[in-house]
C-alpha cells in the first residue's frame, strides 16, 4: 500500500483488523512523512521511536477490540505526556517532563492508539495562528508562508498534511474550529463537561475543552467515542448520556430544524463567506432539514466578554509558571528578581498582554465593572442560546470570518487577530459543542469552513448534520506537497 | 477577692476599652487534604506528603474532600451557626515561594458558614461571642529561612491542608476573654472532633484584630491586625502591648494607621509589617476549576445526627442530674477527654466522690507529671473501683490516698493493693471494741482527766485506736464506740 498516510483513521483501523496493514507499518509511514515534513514545523517533540516500539509490541498481541487498535496518534503539546516533554509552546516550560498523563490521552492509549509526538501550538493556546508558540511558527500545508490557524495550528497542519491520521486539540475561544477551517480538516469542540481538563495545562479553565481533529466527520466521531468520559479528577466534569458517537451516526437529518442566527452577518464579512453561508443552507434544505432565522441579540458582546473572562482566568493558572518548581527559571537577586526574570524571560509577548489584561480586570476596584459585568454578559449569552434551542436542532453559522492569512499579517494587530474568533467565542462561553466542517474554497483557493452549534450534551446531532452535510459537499482539500 | 471581667487601659485622664476580634486558623482533622488525597500527618519528613496537585503541576485540577466540608458543617453547627446551603470558592491571587498555584483556594464572599456564637463562662458570668463567619481554605506550604544563609527551603507538606477560619465579630474585650474564647473554640472543636486544637502543631493560629476607643465611646477606633499568633499566652501579651500602643498614640494626639503588624515573641512588642496602602490586591475570584458547593437538606441532617453532646448542654445536664455546682461542671466538661473520664467513673460510682478525686487527687497527679487526661496513669475503671471501696465502706478516706498513690504506679488495681497490703478497714465493732478496751486501759489517768471535763482528749484516744488499728480502724465506728465508753 503506497499511500497509508492519506488513509483515513476508520479506514486504517480497517486495515488494521484485516491484518492487511500492521500497526508498525502504519507508524512508519507516519515517521517517515513527518521526517520529511521539517519544513512545516509540526512537531515541538517527536516520540517516533517510542512509537515504532510500542507498534512491534501491539503487532506481537494486537488486540482488534480495541476501539483505535495500534493506531499512532499525534497530540497538541498542551497534553501531558508521562515522560515525554510537555511545553504548551512555551519557553516556560521547555524542558518539563510531566510524570502523569491527562485523562484524555490516557484514553486514547486504553484503546490502542501510540503516542506519535507533540505539536506546535501558540504558547499557552494564546493565539489564532501559532505565531506565538516560542517553538516558531507552523506552516500550513495548503499554501506556503501561510498560517494553519491557532491555537491548534501544529495539529490542524500535521493533520491536513498527513503527518497524522487524526489528532486532538483543545479549544478555549475558537482553537480547533478555527485552524480546522484554516486547514480544510475537521475540528469538534464537545460540551464544556464532556471531555476531562485533568492533565491539560490551563489556559482559561471555564472555556478550556479538548476535543478531536480529523480528515472526515466519521473519525471525529469515532475520537469522540474515545475521548469524551466521565472523569472524577476533574470537577467540571460532567454525567451524562454519552452516544456512541461512531455507530449512532446517520445521514439522515430530515426534519431536524436548523437555526441561521441573523447577528453572525457581521460588518465587513467577505462575500465568499456570506456565499459559502448561503451555499450551506442549501444543503441543508437538500438534506431535508428546515431553515429558521434566528436572533442571538446579545452575540455582540461576546468578544470583549471573551477577552475579560479568558485573560482573567489564564493571569491566574499561569501564576504556577514562577521557576520555583518546575521548569525554566532565570537566576536573581533574591525572591522577587527571580520571579520578574523568570516570567519576564519564560514568556512571549502575547501571554504577557494577557496575563496584564487579566490582572487589570480582576483588580480591586476594576472587578465589577469588568470581571463581574462580563460574567453577567456571558449570562445573558448563554440565554440567547437557550431560548433558541426552544425552536430549534442546532445552528448553522461560518467558522471564521476568512480564510488562512499570511504568516505575520495580522501579528503587528492582536484585535484583528482577535476578531478571527468572532463566530467561535460564543459557543465557549455558553459551554455548547460545535463542529466545523471544510465548505468550500475562497477565490485564492484556500478551505473554508462552516460551523454546526448543538445544544449541551447534543454531539451527536451536530455530527449527524456534518455528516450529511459533508456527504454532499464532497470537499477535497488540495494539498501539493510544496515543502517536500 | 472580687473578680471581674473588666479590663481598661487607664491613663490620667483617660480609661480606654480594648475591642478586640479574632480569625482563627483552625485546622480540620481529615487524614487528607482540602483538594488532594495527601496525608496531612504531622512531622512527616519534608515533601513527603505533597501531589501533584499541591506541588501546581500544570493541568492538575483540585478535587474537593467531601469529608473537610462535612468537618466544616459538623463545627458550624457547634458554633450555633447558619449553614450556607450554596458557597463558593475563591482564588486569593499573590506570589510566594511557598504558595505553588500563585494562589489559595479559600471562600470569600459566600462562606460554607455564616452567623453564630459562643458562649464563655466568666468569672463574673456568662458571654456571648458572636462568630460572623467559618470558611474553608488552604493552607500554603512552609518557607524555612534559617537552614542557609542565602538561600531559602520550601516544604510542601502543608500546602493544601484543609484550614476553617473562623472570624468573631469584635465582641472581645480583654485577654481573659479571648483566653475563654480560645479555650471554648477549641474546646467545641474537640468535642466534635474536628479540630485537635493542637497549637504546638500549628493546628490552631489566630489574627488578631485590635482597636482601642475611650470607655463609653460608640463607634469602634482604627484597628490593627496582628498576623499569625500561634498561642494564648502571645496573643494576650499582644494584646496588650498593641492596645498600649495605640493608647500611647491617643493620648499624644496622633492618629492609627490601620495596618497589619507582627508580634515579636522575644521582644514582647508588634511591629509594622505593612501599612493599608501597601495591602496587597488580591484579585478573588471564583475559582473556575470548582463548582459551586451545594450541599442538601438530607447532608445536613445526616450531620446533625452525627452530633455529640457539646460542652454547653454537657454541662447543664451535670448540673441538672448530678447535682454539681456550675465551677465544678465547667472543670469536668471544658476538655471532651476529663468529661469521657469522668462518665467513665461515675458508670458504677459515686458522683460526689468522683469530682473530688477527679477534680483533686487526679488533677493534682497529671498537673504534676504534665500529663493529659488521655494518659492518665490512672485508669477510669481503677479510680471507679477505689471510689467504691471508700463507698462501702472497705477503706477510709485516708487509706485511700495512700492507695491511690500505689496505683499511679503502672494502673494498679487498689482491691490488689487493699488485699496485699491489707489495708482493708476494721469495721467489726466487736474487734474495735477490743482495741478502744485496750487504749482505755492503758490511759487511766486520761481517762480520768477527760470524764472530769477536758473533752479535747476525745481526739487523742481516737488516735490512739487508730494506732493500735494500723490506720485501718473505720472513724466512725471508733467515734462512736469510743463516745459510749468514755460516756458511759
Amino acid at each position: 500500500m503506497s499511500d497509508i498516510t492519506k488513509l483515513s483513521l476508520n479506514e486504517l483501523i480497517q486495515n488494521i483488523r484485516n491484518k492487511k496493514l500492521s500497526s508498525t507499518e502504519i507508524t512508519n509511514s507516519f515517521i517517515e512523512r513527518s521526517e520529511k515534513s521539517k519544513k512545516l514545523n509540526t512537531y515541538v517533540t517527536d516520540n517516533f521511536s517510542s512509537a515504532l516500539e510500542a507498534a512491534k509490541i501491539f503487532d506481537e498481541k494486537p488486540n482488534m477490540d480495541l476501539k483505535l487498535p495500534g493506531i499512532p496518534i499525534a497530540v497538541k503539546d498542551l497534553f501531558c505526556t508521562n515522560g515525554v516533554r510537555t511545553t504548551a509552546g512555551s519557553n516556560i516550560l521547555n524542558n518539563f517532563i510531566p510524570p502523569y498523563e491527562s485523562t484524555v490521552t490516557q484514553s486514547m492509549w486504553d484503546e490502542g492508539a501510540i503516542l506519535l509526538g507533540k505539536l506546535n501550538c501558540d504558547e499557552f493556546a494564546m493565539g489564532s495562528s501559532n505565531e506565538t508558540s516560542f517553538f516558531g511558527n507552523v506552516q500550513n500545508p495548503i499554501g506556503e508562508n501561510l498560517v494553519p490557524g491557532g491555537s491548534s495550528g501544529g495539529s490542524s497542519a500535521a493533520l491536513a498534511a498527513n503527518l497524522t491520521p487524526v489528532t486532538i486539540g483543545t479549544d478555549t475561544g475558537g482553537s480547533i474550529r478555527q485552524p480546522a477551517s484554516f486547514t480544510g480538516t475537521v475540528g469538534l469542540k464537545p460540551t464544556y463537561g464532556s471531555c476531562s481538563r485533568y492533565g491539560i495545562v490551563a489556559f482559561a479553565s471555564s472555556l478550556d475543552q479538548a476535543g478531536p481533529m480529523s480528515q472526515n466527520v466519521k473519525d471525529a466521531a469515532l475520537l469522540l467515542e474515545v475521548i469524551s468520559k466521565f472523569d472524577n479528577k476533574d470537577s467540571t466534569s460532567i454525567v451524562f448520556k454519552r452516544n456512541k458517537y461512531s455507530s449512532e451516526l446517520t445521514n439522515n437529518i430530515k426534519g431536524l430544524k436548523i437555526g441561521i442566527p441573523n447577528e453572525y452577518r457581521v460588518e465587513g464579512m467577505p462575500k465568499e463567506i456570506e456565499d459559502l453561508w448561503k451555499k450551506g443552507i442549501e444543503i441543508i434544505k437538500d438534506c431535508g432539514a428546515e431553515i429558521v432565522d434566528i436572533s442571538l441579540p446579545t452575540t455582540k458582546y461576546a468578544l470583549p466578554t471573551y477577552y475579560i473572562v479568558a485573560p482573567a482566568e489564564a493571569s491566574s493558572n499561569l501564576a504556577r509558571y514562577d521557576g520555583v518548581k518546575y521548569g525554566f527559571r532565570s537566576e536573581g537577586e533574591n525572591l522577587i528578581d527571580m520571579y520578574e526574570k523568570t516570567r519576564s524571560e519564560g514568556f512571549g509577548e502575547e501571554v504577557k498582554r494577557r496575563i496584564l489584561i487579566g490582572t487589570y480586570v480582576l483588580s480591586s476596584g476594576y472587578y465589577d465593572a469588568y470581571y463581574l459585568k462580563a460574567q453577567k454578559v456571558r449570562q445573558l449569552i448563554k440565554k440567547d442560546f437557550d431560548n433558541v434551542y426552544n425552536n430549534v436542532d442546532a445552528i448553522l453559522t461560518p467558522s471564521t470570518p476568512s480564510s488562512a492569512f499570511k504568516i505575520g499579517e495580522k501579528t503587528d494587530d492582536p484585535v484583528s487577530m482577535y476578531l478571527n474568533d468572532i463566530f467561535t467565542v460564543p459557543v465557549n462561553l455558553a459551554g455548547l459543542p460545535g463542529i466545523s466542517i471544510p465548505a468550500g474554497i475562497d477565490n485564492k483557493g484556500f478551505p473554508l469552513g462552516l460551523q454546526i452549534i448543538g445544544k449541551p450534551f447534543d454531539e451527536q446531532t451536530i455530527l449527524n448534520i456534518a455528516y450529511s452535510m459533508e456527504e454532499k459537499i464532497n470537499f477535497k482539500n488540495n494539498i501539493t506537497d510544496w515543502w517536500m | 477577692m472580687a473578680e471581674t471581667n473588666q479590663f481598661f487601659i487607664e491613663r490620667e485622664q483617660n480609661k480606654y476599652e480594648v475591642v478586640i476580634g479574632l480569625e482563627v486558623h483552625a485546622q480540620v482533622t481529615s487524614a487528607s487534604k482540602l483538594f488532594s488525597s495527601s496525608s496531612t500527618k504531622f512531622g512527616a519528613e519534608p515533601n513527603t506528603q505533597v501531589s501533584f496537585v499541591d506541588a501546581a503541576f500544570p493541568g492538575m485540577l483540585p478535587v474537593i474532600n467531601e469529608f473537610c466540608v462535612k468537618q466544616a458543617i459538623k463545627t458550624g453547627i457547634g458554633l450555633k451557626a447558619k449553614i450556607n446551603k450554596k458557597s463558593i470558592f475563591d482564588r486569593k491571587n499573590y506570589f510566594y515561594a511557598d504558595l505553588p498555584q500563585g494562589y489559595q483556594i479559600s471562600q470569600y464572599k459566600y462562606p460554607i458558614i455564616g452567623e453564630g456564637k459562643v458562649i464563655l463562662d466568666m468569672a463574673d458570668g456568662q458571654k456571648e461571642i458572636g462568630i460572623e463567619r467559618l470558611h474553608l481554605e488552604q493552607d500554603a506550604g512552609k518557607s524555612i529561612h534559617d537552614i542557609d544563609p542565602t538561600n531559602t527551603f520550601v516544604d510542601l507538606n502543608r500546602s493544601g491542608v484543609a484550614l476553617m477560619e473562623i472570624v468573631s465579630k469584635p465582641d472581645l474585650r480583654s485577654p481573659d476573654e479571648v483566653n475563654a474564647y480560645i479555650k471554648k473554640l477549641r474546646s467545641i472543636m474537640r468535642y466534635l472532633g474536628t479540630c485537635d486544637g493542637n497549637m504546638q502543631e500549628g493546628s490552631l493560629r489566630a489574627d488578631v484584630n485590635v482597636s482601642v476607643r475611650r470607655q463609653g465611646d460608640d463607634n469602634f477606633g482604627t484597628r490593627c491586625e496582628i498576623k499569625n499568633v500561634n498561642s494564648i499566652k502571645f496573643m494576650q501579651m499582644a494584646i496588650i502591648y498593641e492596645a498600649n500602643r495605640q493608647v500611647d498614640l491617643i493620648e499624644e494626639g496622633k492618629s492609627i494607621d490601620q495596618e497589619t503588624r507582627l508580634f515579636d515573641t522575644k521582644k514582647n512588642e508588634t511591629r509594622s509589617m505593612r501599612s493599608k496602602e501597601d495591602a496587597h490586591d488580591y484579585r478573588y475570584f471564583p475559582d473556575p476549576d470548582l463548582l459551586p458547593l451545594e450541599i442538601s437538606d438530607e447532608f445536613i441532617s445526616q450531620i446533625k445526627d452525627e452530633i455529640p453532646e457539646l460542652p454547653d448542654e454537657k454541662k447543664k445536664r451535670f448540673i441538672d442530674k448530678f447535682n454539681l455546682s456550675s465551677y465544678e461542671a465547667n472543670i469536668l466538661v471544658s476538655d471532651i477527654d476529663t468529661s469521657k473520664y469522668f462518665e467513665e467513673v461515675i458508670k458504677n460510682s459515686d458522683v460526689k466522690l468522683a469530682t473530688n478525686w477527679i477534680t483533686g487527687e487526679l488533677f493534682a497527679v497529671l498537673n504534676e507529671k504534665n500529663l493529659e487526661i488521655s494518659e492518665s496513669p490512672v485508669s477510669s475503671n481503677n479510680l471507679s473501683k477505689l471510689i467504691n471501696l471508700i463507698k462501702d465502706g472497705t477503706i477510709s478516706g485516708k487509706i485511700a490516698k495512700t492507695i491511690f498513690e500505689e496505683m499511679i504506679d503502672g494502673d494498679k488495681d487498689p482491691q490488689t493493693i487493699v488485699d496485699q497490703k491489707g489495708l482493708k478497714q476494721e469495721s467489726d465493732p466487736k474487734a474495735l471494741e477490743e482495741l478502744i478496751n485496750k487504749v482505755i486501759k492503758n490511759n487511766t489517768s486520761k481517762v480520768e482527766e477527760y470524764k472530769s471535763g477536758k473533752e479535747k482528749l476525745f481526739g487523742f484516744f481516737v488516735g490512739q485506736v487508730m494506732k493500735e488499728s494500723k490506720g485501718k480502724g473505720n472513724p466512725q465506728l471508733i467515734n462512736k464506740i469510743l463516745k459510749d465508753k468514755l460516756n458511759g
